[in-house]
């Protein structure tokens, strides 16, 4: 099936049109944001960014089938799966580092600014800029609650967020128990178990909108609200971004299953989706605990 | 290194050549035409930032403002820095490490060459975008290229958000240009290639990528936070909602400080390939030099409020950092101590790319003897944010990064064009280079001692002298390299036949192959014993 030399794909119009596509995207996004940072309306930032997006979704989407047919006429050898195995490895630990960055905004601000901001140690000069501002966490009072009013409450990690660390974690198993039956080869089954994880994957997502919506107009918990609202939205807000787009990597695979892909041997497709779903159900483990919980 | 061949370089047609016209170079998959387009994209980037460079060295050149206003003499030290980081040096090494990796290891290609061909060309599109700034209403970033924040949210221009975005279409070049690389060290070698029979420029850029995943993510992550700050409300670096500008600093060096090995670590490489040839001798420490890069690597995680000392941190932060800092003195050491020794009782001869090689080891460790002093934390707060500090980063970064390059550029060219280059004007380009480097960047340690500080437009009467020094230095330094880019179009155009090893001392797989490398080459991967 696969062929003894490491296959080097012919010329590719792919990256050239996705960066052009990504260079839409970039310039439309800063002229929509500045524009609305200006209060200016009519521009054409938001028309550039969605020929850029739209462009950008139908060249991954031809790209991919490209590879996929690729895969399919038994192009790749073991070796050229090694490659994607590294591959996905190595972007998933980038992406792991860019929760690292803002975890670890998370812990100094939490452990040293906050408090330096309140004169503890010697760093009391910050004391002086807000005489009597309290340090405390989650921030409800912030220094300046004029420009930045703090939230009023913050979300109780044991309603909503509980639910959803339910629902992320038993969806890691069953995209395990997808994959198990894909190994050997029982189609109905990976079909049911892979439609359970996207639904458990949507059934996040809908309560995590409705968690913002909550925030927003019942808790005072805002981008606005000091630091605790923006590091607990990057962080958030991020991950949904994350969920989204792993539900959409396992629709694409549920779709492929569909349509007789894959085999007992050769599914790293579908398997590199599984390991972006674990990851991004690890990444909500921390979440719950560092930005609920503790 | 001591690769036999048991089968002479397999070259074979993968049923498609280059292919005609400018197509060849937009789709291209194949690593050798990318590699190309990233030297040839460096290059330009090289000569816009020199240029840039040369307009701060105009004004400089006299006390007083004459020339250019402040607010564009920010604007030009922001977009040197900016420029020669990102769209010189980086893309340079990758360009080199597109160009022999596959061919140093016995592949076929990169392991992903689709992905290689999106990685350069995002790179055009993101500096035209940051480069386009310059022309925004209300000018270009004027931040400087650490783009501190409240200076790079509360008090930038409109124009940083094109900047933030370029920054981010940047990092996922440098993230799939990174695994790339990773995956085709790790995966691609030919067998009986094993680790340890790397070569070591291929050595330094596995680390090298290994930094660029591990540190790209918190650049996007510092410059997500600053858009947020500046367009959506959030106070990451603003003290009134609870947030902290330090913060900022803390984030944007944990990126800052291996990127400064990222633009060393190939250069490492490129020297380490290089002495060996002519000095005829083998290098000298192999093994140590990989565990020495690889801790250089390791360490550069643990230092980067190095950069901070001034900023007020506690008592145990200032010392923590600066015995951390001083620790990568100890395998840079054994770095420079295996060049040295290699060339101990060799056969040396001294062709252009030694020389420039020599002249690395010899001004990178005088840059790196000046970090050591900045390194101290008491001594830092004198030296903090003067031209000191712009003397050490510009000798570790131009006759260290840059000086490497252009020493790859001349040990590989014959490899590439198959022609031998002029060397008498590569000689020519490098004394010029030597001499207006020296000129140009060692006055600055006076002046910095003396307590210049750096972005600044005009300076006190009693810096001029050693100013209008450094002026002169940065003109010769800056036309020379017109020598550089003749020499490489006339070495492309003709020349004396160079032959499959070049130079006489050379070994490894790259010299079995012919001069110039075919358009595909180890398809068959080569038997390594």
């Amino acid at each position: 099936m696969s062929s003894a030399e490491y296959y080097v794909p012919k010329q590719s119009h792919w990256p050239i049109l996705a960066s052009i596509a990504l260079f839409l995207m970039a310039l439309g996004a800063g002229n929509l944001i500045n524009d609305l940072s200006a209060e200016v309306s009519g521009g054409i930032g938001v028309w550039l960014l969605l020929v850029g997006a739209v462009l950008m979704m139908a060249i991954l989407f031809a790209w991919f089938r490209n590879v996929i047919n690729e895969s399919m006429s038994g192009l790749y050898n073991e070796q050229m799966d090694r490659s994607y195995r590294w591959g996905m490895s190595w972007f998933i630990f980038s992406e792991v580092m860019f929760f690292a960055a803002f975890f670890g905004a998370l812990f100094y601000i939490r452990t040293l600014a906050v408090p330096w901001l309140g004169g503890e140690g010697d760093r009391g000069i910050s004391n002086m800029l807000w005489e009597g501002f309290q340090a405390q966490w989650p921030l409800m009072t912030t220094p300046d609650m004029e420009t930045f009013p703090g939230p009023q409450q913050i979300v109780d990690p044991w309603h909503l967020p509980l639910i959803n660390t339910i629902l992320l974690v038993s969806s890691s198993f069953t995209v395990t128990v997808a994959h198990k039956a894909l190994k050997v080869d029982q189609r109905s089954r990976i079909v049911l178990w892979l439609a359970i994880t996207v639904l458990l994957g949507a059934g996040f997502l809908v309560f995590q909108a409705y968690e913002y919506v909550e925030a927003y107009h019942d808790l005072g918990l805002t981008l606005n609200a000091g630091v605790y609202g923006a590091t607990f939205f990057i962080l958030t807000g991020f991950h949904g971004l994350h969920v989204t787009l792993g539900s959409v990597m396992l629709i694409i695979i549920w779709l492929r299953v569909l349509r007789g892909h894959f085999d007992a041997e050769h599914h790293f497709g579908f398997e590199a989706v599984t390991w972006y779903w674990h990851f991004v159900d690890v990444v909500w483990v921390g979440l719950f605990l560092f930005v609920y919980i503790i | 290194m001591d690769t036999t061949l048991s089968q002479t370089a397999g070259i074979a047609d993968h049923g498609h050549g280059p292919a005609k016209g400018l197509g060849r170079w937009l789709f291209t998959t194949n690593h050798k035409d990318i590699g190309s387009l990233y030297l040839w994209f460096s290059l330009l980037m090289f000569l816009t930032g020199g240029c840039m460079a040369l307009m701060i060295r105009a004004e400089l050149f006299q006390p007083g403002l004459q020339l250019i206003q402040p607010e564009f003499f920010n604007q030009m030290t922001t977009m040197h820095g900016l420029i020669m980081v990102f769209g010189a040096v980086m893309p340079a090494f990758v360009g080199l490490a597109n160009w022999m990796i596959p061919i140093m290891v016995g592949a076929p290609d990169m392991a992903l060459p689709r992905m290689n061909n999106w990685s350069f060309w995002i790179l055009p599109f993101a500096f035209t975008l940051m480069i386009s700034t310059l022309f925004m209403e209300g000018g270009g970033p004027d931040f400087g290229w650490t783009f501190y924040a409240p200076l790079s949210t509360t008090y930038a221009p409109p124009s940083v958000t094109f900047f933030i975005f370029a920054v981010h279409m940047m990092g996922f070049s440098s993230i799939m240009g990174a695994i790339n690389i990773i995956a085709t060290i790790l995966n691609l070698r030919a067998p009986g290639m094993t680790m340890m029979k790397l070569p070591l420029f291929v050595w330094t850029w596995l680390i090298t990528a290994f930094l660029l995943i591990a540190v790209m993510p918190v650049l996007a992550g510092v410059v997500t936070m600053m858009l947020m700050d500046i367009h959506f409300g959030t106070s990451f670096f603003n003290a009134a909602g609870g947030g902290d500008p330090v913060l900022f600093q803390h984030v944007f060096w944990f990126f800052g400080h291996p990127e400064v090995y990222i633009m060393i670590l190939p250069a490492f490489g490129i020297i380490s390939e290089i002495i060996p040839t002519f000095a005829r001798k083998r290098l000298f420490g192999y093994a140590s030099m990989v565990y020495a890069t690889s801790s250089i690597a390791l360490l550069s995680f643990l230092v980067w409020a190095h950069h901070m000392f001034a900023v007020g941190m506690p008592l145990a932060g200032e010392l923590f950092f600066m015995y951390a800092t001083m620790l990568i003195a100890v395998p840079t050491g054994v770095k420079v101590f295996n060049w040295v020794a290699t060339m101990f009782h060799g056969s040396m001869t001294f062709e252009t790319p030694m020389l420039f090689a020599l002249a690395f080891v010899v001004l990178f460790t005088i840059g790196g003897f000046s970090g050591l002093m900045l390194a101290i934390a008491p001594a830092d707060f004198q030296y903090h944010d003067t031209y000191f500090v712009v003397a050490h980063f510009h000798y570790v970064l131009v006759p260290g990064a840059i000086f490497s390059i252009m020493a790859g550029v001349y040990y590989w060219l014959p490899k590439w064009t198959g022609h031998m280059l002029n060397e008498r004007l590569g000689k020519a380009h490098f004394w010029l280079s030597f001499i207006g480097v020296n000129i140009t960047f060692f006055p600055m340690h006076f002046v910095g001692l003396a307590g210049m500080p750096r972005r600044i437009p005009d300076y006190a009467l009693q810096f001029a002298d050693f100013n209008a020094v450094a002026s002169v230095g940065a003109f010769i330094f800056g036309f020379s390299q017109l020598v550089f880019v003749y020499n490489i179009i006339s070495c492309i155009r003709g020349g004396e036949r160079a032959t499959d090893q070049v130079w006489e001392g050379s070994h490894g797989l790259e010299w079995t192959l012919p001069s110039p490398a075919p358009y595909h080459t180890f398809s068959k991967p080569p038997l390594i014993k």
